[in-house]
């Protein structure tokens, strides 16, 4: 079982990863400077979301290692992500 | 591949002589069964610790207007019992005990998968302990808030809060780390043939509570460093005077503290699966609904936590969304008890003691169940809420239900722990004397708050006198019950190795070594190749 | 599917050790998830506050700080490539950079709370406490979740120290690649908490 075929990501891909978390991070500072309302935060959570998703596949090697990893980060962000709705429910109507 | 058992016996693991002696040889090991009892041992001590603290509340409560101490001891009282009874009892429970002497043993493993660290938690459990006892003990005197801490109090109080809080955040630690190895164990240490629906019900339930303990303790864990940073750094957080919000704070505090209840429940549900099976002789109803039940549970029970706080001030919409959510818990609750009766329809049942305390954990915890639909509907909560009816349902679900479950537990496995068979009639009669103790004791209280007795006052109204006697008395027998059931188990005598070793019939793993375990469990990994209880000819 | 093991005492499975870790991963994800729930209830309710009281803070050091740390999760992914192709020295040497940006990140910040705190805002501060409740809260998460993430970046410079040392002695070696490769996932996770650390603290708008 330790004998699974081992993925071996490359330096290169590694600082092609590294040169898109840096363009995604420019592209915030720069989206957040000009005015767009409440679309400002919407974008740039967007944008930190993509950069976590970029860091968890590739760096955190969640692409290519069995797929129970994946199912499980998607299960915990899942949760996370509907405790926060809820929680929302007593603020927004309150 | 049964026991036989006379041919060859390992020396087990409680005479096993390794690289220590004396009281290193525990306090050092990492075998998983010294750790269970290591946990056990503690977990017992804490209980009759907190048994202690509840009966002096109840002597106070014998009569109204003060009897014994001041309204200050009786609220530190309440606050170091219930913190006492949760964080070092219940919480850890049966998955830190049974869980962890079991697992291994019921997958065809030879230990944890992480043997070091399962010592590790067992230390940051008594670490936490010691902290919470300092706090007791020291500075401005014992918590006052209640096990809750709610805030703004919380922050203001001038009693030992800091300790308190911060000794619940390592208890919290500790809890994580053995819901992390259970996780890895059941995952990775499976014997050959034992796949995921091979597994024993309670492995299922307790793979369950793991994940709530992995997902729900970071959240009161760092809600509870922001309590001592409001406290020390002057943050503000929950403190409305800085902009907090206190109502946040119960947010955060029950999203783990909902979850907690099913932390204590969830094993003893299991607990009781095994119970109900071994001793109706019959292959479990419903072995999948069963063990989705479980996960079911653990999951909607994340997202109810809000039916803790009707009367807090939260938006209608978030209340009707909680409601709603709470009565949908009821359903893999459910569906447990009623797989138990179908799992014993028709069977050949042996009435042995384990299987009384199994028929009395699901009494008590039926009428448990049932009132918390009147706390889970908002129109009818918010006329008890507060009231000595949420101290009744509340002790009937963790006290009756968990409580109980935990001696139905330690009955059944008592003979594969120790080798030794207690005397089933005094404990037959010890249970009865429980079963009567614990309802006079609690059932006056769902009337009391049902009349309009708040919680957590020294003093009463004089109509509620008459109740609160009787509920006192039942405390009394209550507790003589419980000394009789720990004499009678520590009075157990040794039985042969044909006794012991399966000594109720039972179909899992477990019930084919030999008793007690020897320091490896197995000779040689079992391959498993029946369906889980699945009935074989002796 | 499963193996069979001679000895629980030195066991030793490096899924088990992985599948420990990204438990352990989210587990911290959840304690910041609490934070993050607070900040944004806060949020929230004081919208023009928290956007006021950010602009106290420096985009241009937070931005700095961000690429730090993206580089540093590089290097230390690269690290894992090295070792695994057998390279022990360009192992060391990539480790060694991790630790060099991690600890540049947290001179920046002590950097930055120094200048915070030379202007009388920490938390508990008289001047503090006479602003709106807004910025109360805004700093009080401010300094809090970011030292919790600081603390963080502590913890996991020792992890890589250890693994350092282990690389170094070859104890961690090309077949045995755990430790680092665990060690990484922490690290890491440091990252991604930083993600969104940044835009939440020095680019509200």
């Amino acid at each position: 079982m330790s004998e699974h075929k081992q993925h071996i990501s490359t330096y290169k891909s590694q600082i092609l990863v590294l040169l898109s978390l840096i363009v995604l991070t420019v592209l915030t500072v720069t989206i957040t400077s000009v005015h767009l309302g409440a679309f400002n935060t919407a974008a740039a959570m967007l944008i930190a979301s993509v950069k976590a998703a970029i860091v968890l596949l590739y760096f955190m090697h969640l692409k290519f290692d069995e797929k129970i990893y994946r199912f499980m980060v998607t299960l915990v962000l899942a949760i996370y992500a509907v405790v926060i709705i809820i929680t929302f429910f007593d603020y927004l109507y309150r | 591949m049964t026991g036989n058992s006379t041919t060859h016996r390992e020396p087990s693991y409680l005479d096993y002589q390794g690289k220590y002696t004396g009281i290193r040889a525990w306090i050092l090991s990492t075998d998983h069964k010294r750790i269970a009892l290591l946990y056990m041992y503690s977990q017992i001590f804490f209980f009759l610790a907190g048994l202690v603290m509840g009966l002096f509340m109840k002597l106070e409560l014998i009569a109204p207007g003060p009897q014994l101490m001041e309204a200050q001891t009786y609220n530190a009282l309440f606050t170091v019992h219930g913190l006492t009874m949760i964080f070092l009892f219940i919480i850890p429970g049966l998955a830190a005990s049974f869980g962890n002497f079991m697992i291994p043993i019921m997958i065809g493993a030879k230990d944890v998968a992480f043997p070091k660290l399962n010592l590790f938690s067992w230390y940051l459990f008594i670490l936490g302990a010691v902290i919470i006892l300092i706090g007791v003990f020291s500075g401005d005197g014992p918590p006052d808030t209640g096990w809750t801490f709610y805030a703004p109090y919380s922050l203001k109080t001038n009693t030992n809060v800091v300790l308190s809080v911060f000794g619940a955040f390592v208890l919290g630690f500790s809890s994580i780390l053995t819901g992390l190895n259970f996780i890895v164990t059941i995952h990775q240490m499976r014997a050959p043939g034992m796949g995921f629906f091979r597994m024993p019900l309670f492995i299922w339930s307790l793979y369950g509570t793991a994940w709530i303990q992995l997902l729900a303790t970071p959240v009161v864990g760092i809600t509870f460093l922001m309590v001592v940073a409001d406290r020390m750094l002057d943050i503000g957080f929950f403190d409305p005077a800085k902009g907090g919000d206190p109502v946040l704070y119960q947010h955060l505090f029950w999203i783990y503290s909902h979850p907690a209840v099913y932390i204590m429940i969830l094993p003893a549900m299991g607990a009781i699966t095994e119970i109900i099976t071994t001793f109706s002789h019959r292959t479990v109803f419903g072995y999948k609904a069963i063990a989705m039940s479980s996960l079911a549970i653990a999951f909607v029970g994340y997202l109810v936590w809000g039916h803790h706080m009707f009367t807090s001030g939260m938006s209608e919409t978030a209340r009707l969304v909680f409601s709603f959510l709470t009565f949908l818990v009821a359903i893999p609750s459910a569906i447990k008890v009623f797989n138990w009766t179908a799992t014993m329809y028709k069977g050949s049942i042996s009435l042995e003691p384990p299987f009384w305390w199994a028929m009395a954990f699901i009494f008590i915890f039926m009428i448990g169940g049932l009132t918390g639909l009147v706390l889970g509907s908002v129109s009818t909560d918010i006329h008890v809420h507060d009231t000595m009816f949420v101290v009744a349902h509340f002790h009937y679900i963790v006290f009756g239900g968990a409580g109980i479950a935990f001696f139905a537990a330690l009955h059944y496995w008592y003979p594969k722990m120790f080798g030794k068979m207690y005397n089933k009639k005094v404990a037959n009669r010890a249970l009865l004397m429980l079963f009567i103790g614990f309802n006079t004791l609690y059932l006056p209280m769902f009337f009391l708050g049902y009349m309009g007795m708040p919680r957590r006052y020294y003093d009463y109204l004089p109509q509620f006198a008459n109740l609160n006697l009787l509920s006192t008395v039942g405390s009394w027998i209550m507790a003589t019950a419980l000394i009789i059931v720990i004499v009678n188990l520590l009075r157990a005598k040794k039985g042969t190795p044909e006794e012991m070793d399966d000594p109720w019939g039972g179909r899992t793993l477990e019930w084919k070594i030999q008793s007690p375990p020897s320091l490896e469990n197995f000779e040689e990994i079992p391959v498993v190749e029946h369906e889980p209880y699945e009935l074989t000819s002796k | 599917m499963e193996q069979n093991h001679t000895e629980h005492t030195d066991h030793f499975d490096p899924v088990a050790s992985k599948l420990g870790m990204w438990l352990f991963i989210f587990t911290e994800i959840l304690l910041f998830g609490g934070l993050f729930i607070v900040y944004s209830v806060y949020r929230f309710k004081h919208p023009v506050e928290f956007h006021l009281a950010h602009q106290e803070l420096d985009v241009t050091i937070g931005l700095i700080n961000t690429i730090i740390l993206l580089v540093s999760s590089m290097t230390v992914a690269m690290s894992i490539t090295a070792l695994q192709l057998g390279n022990k020295k360009l192992t060391l040497i990539l480790i060694a950079v991790t630790l060099l940006l991690a600890a540049v990140f947290l001179v920046n910040k002590y950097f930055e709370w120094g200048a915070k705190i030379h202007h009388d805002i920490y938390p508990g501060s008289e001047f503090l406490l006479s602003l709106s409740k807004g910025d109360m809260l805004f700093f009080g998460l401010y300094f809090f979740m970011t030292g919790l993430h600081a603390i963080h970046i502590i913890v996991g410079m020792a992890l890589l120290g250890v693994t350092y040392v282990k690389v170094n002695n070859g104890t961690v070696n090309q077949n045995r690649v755990s430790l680092l490769e665990n060690s990484g996932l922490y690290w890491h996770l440091v990252d991604l908490i930083w993600i969104f650390l940044f835009p939440l603290f020095y680019l509200i708008h």
